[in-house]
């Protein structure tokens, strides 16, 4: 076929279906902590891409410190966690001294976050500097695995696998099987009703914007194993971020998942046989088409208020 | 001559002239071979008894920050050389910075400030091609001078700029040529980002393929700008198996590039790589062992061993401290107030006509890359080096050219 030997196609195809399959987990991770604060709260956070940024550079001074005390081997598990806390501790503030003002005013919203993250990446550029800076990564994390000699998968392919994985199934733990859960779907449902029942929907809001942002943190650490860091690394993910989440429609944890299972699978196999501009494009168009004919999304909620 | 003389001396030198006008006797030769400042500049530029003010505009914020900060630096440093050395014609720099935000738009306002109201006598700056077109109408119509560090597509020349990087001719042929013979390459994959120099470049080096090299190119691939998803495209070259991978990535994407590239499996162990957008800036957000045995072809290593560069290297971390590494672009971007210097020494003015005049022609023998050539189309001609990265983000210049003149417009290339 096309002048290849079954052997190299069958080869391909593994690794191809592993890319796929790698970029839904990546998608899946960006648009997660997107989707909890749209989906909960209706806030569009623009600044998400430079809370993953924290995330990043969390991971980056903590690789510094690892080399100088020499436990390369395992800081990225801590590495993720204390990007985690401070990325919810930040959002936890933000959403004190801003966020809450402007619930009401959702195109507020989106200027005032946009204006956050000028703000950020100009601290960033600051703080750390204009160049890009790189985490020194643990040896057993570069290279690939080899199930035979002729296919390569990426370990830290795998690597944000799992951890999407984990990422995801915690976020569905907290929403759907604890207390807390329960009562950030129930100010959704109904604000009022659940002001009336003794929720305290003003805590619920701070910390589902908080939870968004750290997971957004854990994103961008994990993001340091396979791209840059820099003060404007949040822009290359904010875009696809929000494909992902308006695709999906704004309601549901599955209406992410989905989402971000197609349209990684469409981009991979299409930038397969077209350019990669290309597959870019014709996965947009159909995007585009998909949004006219379901302008909710994949998944729209029955019940929005 | 102290500035205290020199007023002194203009004091009595006007007294004079005043007599002479008086009686009627006054010629030309009264103020000849002095530096005075109504001799070197007619033209309404901000230039005093001591001191000449020079622009520096380059996107200290903004995504291009990144790249541009090196270039800031080197300009400074420059510039600080020379007014420890005195000045130009006796006169200290004094640096108006300004800054362009990575925003195109915003470069054309700011090098019209610079011109039209601080009359600076001179421009450091632009970086993007963009920002240069962007800038490039308002250099003309001011009759302003600008000096543009990058190494960029070609295509283009004014007399109002001196581009003191490679054009892509100079960057591309020579390197193909090599690795064409190296490692007796014959089918290449070429891979960039989607905007005007990575397209620019492959065109040439795809002519150049094909018509001299005989080779062939078995892909040719443009990367969204930012885009950071390279499995299906590995994997496509995977497939083709391309004796070179001949690439021209940039930003946030080509930190993505070499560290997926080399997690899967593509090493340099297994592919050979020659790029031309990687320099030491860039080295440091990919990581060198994601690079190590790679090539860049370059212009400019900052492990070159020739004097002038160490003294350039140890000037530049006594400045920016001993991590602080310089690139092709940010020792390009040193040339510019040394270019002008030497273009106002030789025109004997400041004035923009007589100093662009004056420039073509001069050779520039302490230049950190070693020595070049001023040439009628305001390129420089230079040498391109091959490096091989190593681990620790620095190259080992495996190849050196001879010198190549700049073609900005080459014929059978486009």
């Amino acid at each position: 076929m096309f002048g290849y030997s079954m052997a190299d196609i069958g080869n391909i195809m593994v690794m191809q279906g592993f890319s796929g399959l790698s970029m839904f987990t990546v998608l899946l991770l960006m648009a997660l902590g997107l989707a909890i604060i749209f989906g909960q709260m209706g806030v569009i956070n623009m600044a998400h891409g430079e809370f993953m940024t924290i995330g990043a550079y969390t991971t980056v001074m903590l690789s510094k410190v690892a080399t100088t005390y020499g436990f390369v081997n395992y800081y990225f598990v801590f590495a993720i966690i204390l990007a985690f806390i401070l990325a919810f501790a930040l959002g936890y503030f933000i959403e004190f001294i801003m966020i809450r003002h402007l619930y009401k005013r959702p195109l507020d919203t989106l200027l005032a976050t946009w204006g956050l993250s000028l703000v950020m990446q100009q601290s960033f550029r600051s703080t750390f500097g204009a160049k890009e800076v790189s985490a020194e990564l643990p040896e057993w994390m570069l290279g690939s695995f080899k199930p035979t000699p002729d296919i390569d998968i990426p370990i830290n392919g795998v690597f944000v696998m799992i951890l999407a994985l984990l990422v995801t199934a915690g976020v569905y733990m907290f929403m759907y099987r604890s207390r807390w859960g329960l009562r950030v779907r129930a100010t959704v449902q109904n604000r009022v009703m659940a002001g009336a029942v003794g929720i305290n929907t003003q805590k619920v809001d701070r910390v589902t914007f908080a939870l968004g942002c750290g997971i957004a943190g854990i994103a961008g650490a994990a993001f340091t194993t396979i791209a840059s860091t820099g003060p404007t690394t949040g822009t290359l993910y904010i875009v696809d971020s929000f494909m992902v989440v308006v695709f999906g429609g704004a309601a549901s944890l599955m209406g992410t998942i989905a989402s971000a299972f197609g349209i990684a699978q469409a981009q991979s196999i299409l930038q397969f046989f077209m350019t990669s501009s290309m597959g870019k494009v014709s996965t947009l168009l159909v995007i585009v088409g998909i949004l006219m004919m379901k302008p909710e999304g994949l998944f729209a909620s029955k019940l929005r208020k | 001559m102290s500035n205290l003389n020199r007023r002194n001396f203009m004091r009595v030198g006007g007294a004079l002239a005043a007599a002479l006008l008086s009686a009627g006797i006054l010629t030309n030769t009264a103020f000849a071979a002095d530096t005075s400042t109504a001799k070197v500049m007619t033209t309404g530029l901000a230039v005093t008894d001591t001191t000449v003010k020079v622009g520096i505009l380059h996107s200290a914020t903004g995504t291009m920050a990144i790249s541009e900060t090196g270039s800031i630096q080197a300009e400074k440093l420059a510039i600080e050389q020379i007014n420890a050395m005195g000045g130009i014609l006796g006169r200290k720099i004094e640096v108006i910075q300004e800054d362009g935000a990575s925003d195109w738009p915003t470069f054309a306002e700011k090098a019209k400030k610079l011109l039209a109201s601080d009359k600076v006598a001179a421009v450091m700056g632009c970086w993007t091609s963009a920002s240069r077109k962007a800038a490039l109408p308002v250099f003309e119509k001011e009759n302003g001078l600008l000096f543009y560090p990058t190494f960029y597509e070609g295509l283009e020349q004014s007399k109002n700029v001196f581009y003191t990087g490679q054009e892509a001719t100079q960057q591309i042929l020579a390197g193909l040529d090599w690795i064409a013979k190296e490692k007796k390459a014959k089918t290449f994959y070429l891979i960039g980002s989607d905007y005007i120099w990575p397209r620019t470049s492959m065109k040439i080096a795809r002519k150049h393929i094909e018509q001299h090299l005989h080779g062939s190119v078995v892909g040719e691939e443009y990367i969204a700008l930012g885009d950071t998803q390279f499995g299906s495209v590995i994997n496509k070259i995977k497939l083709k198996k391309p004796d070179v991978i001949y690439a021209a990535v940039v930003g946030g994407s080509n930190v993505a590039w070499f560290k997926q590239l080399n997690a899967a499996g593509l090493n340099s162990t297994k592919q050979t790589m020659l790029t031309i957008s990687v320099t030491e800036d860039e080295v440091l957000g990919i990581g060198g062992e994601n690079l190590a045995g790679f090539y860049s072809a370059m212009k400019y290593f900052q492990s070159q061993d020739n004097p002038e560069n160490k003294k350039f290297v140890t000037a530049f971390k006594a400045k920016y401290g001993e991590k602080s590494v310089i690139g092709d672009v940010t020792q390009a971007a040193y040339l510019g107030p040394w270019l002008y210097k030497a273009a106002v020494e030789r025109a004997g003015s400041f004035d923009v006509d007589k100093v662009q005049a004056a420039l073509p022609g001069y050779v520039f023998k302490d230049a950190p890359e070693g020595s070049v050539t001023v040439e009628k189309n305001h390129h420089l001609t230079t040498k391109l080096r091959i490096g091989q990265w190593g681990k620790d983000g620095q190259a080992k210049v495996v190849y050196t050219s001879g010198y190549i003149k700049p073609d900005p417009f080459p014929k059978g290339y486009q």
